[in-house]
């Protein structure tokens, strides 16, 4: 019912090795992130929560079930596909800001819509335009070594979200930060998301996870519990998440 | 802390009559520590019995306003000055349950953990969004500060928590895979585990961190 998910994940399980020396990182998760949703993954280390923003993002794939952004599986999709899929759909945050040190501010932020191919002029409008919403307009032609650790991560988020990518897959991007600037990111991410963006945050903040719709706890490669949604009629309907 | 020490700092900014008492304590305190009229008139009048505040005659609806006596001002200073008793405040109903889930025969622990744990995200999501409202959701708007405080406390307690818990469920994983050697009798789960965990902040903290980053 309603809209169709930004990202689902159906049985989605991940197996590394084979036989007697499988490790079960994923075992049956099932996920959806909607739109204007911010989603937080909880849990220690080995759970799973890498595994599972992988798996989200193309950059993994499962040894069963399914991965659908916007409604595509993208199981189905080979190596020019994934790739396009992960440029025009998908943006990912990482804790060390993963910025290319010798591009400013906007030309990071404009890359992936070149990568695909757009033309400059338009890509950096976009990139621009992404850059105001995060709050960091003014930082468009600095490097990123003559900005703040919580300035980088805007400028991620805004590469992230550029165009018209609607996922945002967060792994632990307050870790490099100090705890006001981390709220100050995660402020910019649940913004982000109440205007649309669909979010997915891995961290072991609590503090930080808190700024979610929902905080799922990830244990073994198994969802043990979570926090369940402000009551939409989808989330009371699901009883995966 | 009790509701006369509360009233009293009240008291000591201007003369105040009941209904304004409780509605100053609520508004200053975010409304954590809901007061009834009642609560505060009989408070009162325990003060006045005590020589620490006096009435000043009735307004024209007939309300007592009371103010402070020098006694009640010296109470108000040395408040101030004294660091809070935590062996007079309500034992912790969790740290109980812990201590008895561990040592009761069983008791679906790491069951009892999450429960908790989600249930304490639960509400620490709920005073994150009370403390995005209060900020104006961006961060150009003048707040309340005093609001602002109460809530980001009570933040920083649930998170607490939270990280508490992880330790424990960590801590216990750990047990679970060492030889067991049965507690011997009581030291390990009585007063001991009580004073430990009077101080959840400090000495478990580091190694949670280091736990869940590694």
């Amino acid at each position: 019912m309603g809209t169709t998910p930004i990202l689902r994940m159906a049985e989605v399980s991940r197996v590394h090795g084979s036989d007697t020396t499988a490790v079960r990182a994923l075992a049956g998760v099932s996920m959806e992130v909607h739109a204007g949703e911010l989603v937080a993954v909880m849990g220690p280390s080995g759970s799973g929560k890498s595994t599972l923003l992988n798996l989200a993002g193309g950059l993994d794939a499962p040894t069963a079930g399914q991965v659908f952004i916007e409604g595509e599986s993208i199981g189905a999709l080979k190596g020019d596909g994934l790739a396009r899929l992960r440029r025009r759909r998908v943006g990912f945050v990482f804790q060390d800001f993963n910025l290319i040190p010798s591009l400013t501010a906007i030309e990071n932020v404009a890359l992936p819509l070149e990568l695909d191919g757009q033309r400059v002029r338009r890509a950096r409008r976009h990139a621009m335009a992404a850059l105001d919403l995060v709050g960091v307009s003014e930082l468009a032609d600095r490097y990123p070594d003559k900005m703040s650790g919580g300035q980088q991560q805007r400028v991620a988020i805004a590469r992230a979200l550029v165009g018209d990518r609607k996922l945002v897959l967060a792994d632990e991007p307050t870790g490099a930060l100090d705890s006001h600037t981390g709220e100050e990111v995660l402020r910019v991410l649940r913004e982000r998301c109440d205007a649309g963006a669909a979010g997915l945050l891995v961290t072991h903040e609590a503090r930080h996870a808190a700024w979610a719709d929902r905080v799922v706890f990830l244990r073994d490669g198994v969802v043990v519990d979570s926090t369940g949604s402000p009551a939409t009629a989808e989330t009371l309907l699901d009883p995966a998440v | 802390m009790s509701v006369k020490l509360g009233l009293l700092a009240l008291l000591a900014e201007e003369p105040m009559y009941g209904a304004r008492l409780r509605a100053e304590f609520e508004a200053r305190t975010g409304g954590t520590w809901p007061l009834n009229v009642g609560q505060v008139y009989t408070t009162l009048s325990r003060l006045e019995r005590d020589g620490l505040v006096e009435a000043v005659g009735e307004d024209a609806e007939g309300r007592i306003a009371y103010r402070l006596t020098s006694t009640g001002r010296a109470e108000v200073a040395q408040w101030w000055l004294s660091p809070v008793d935590r062996d007079s405040t309500p034992r912790d109903e969790l740290v109980i349950k812990l201590a008895l889930a561990v040592t009761v025969e069983g008791v679906d622990v790491p069951r009892v953990v999450q429960t908790q744990r989600t249930a304490t995200l639960k509400h620490l999501q709920d005073l994150t969004r009370l403390k995005h409202r209060a900020t104006g959701g961006t961060d150009t708007d003048s707040y309340d500060i005093a609001w602002l405080l109460v809530l980001e406390n009570l933040i920083y307690t649930a998170e607490a928590e939270v990280r508490w818990l992880d330790h424990v469920e960590a801590r216990l994983a750990r047990e679970a895979t060492r030889p067991r050697r049965r507690a011997a009798g009581i030291p390990g789960g009585g007063s001991g585990a009580q004073g430990r965990t009077t101080t959840p902040g400090d000495t478990t903290n580091e190694k949670q961190q280091s736990s869940t980053r590694a």
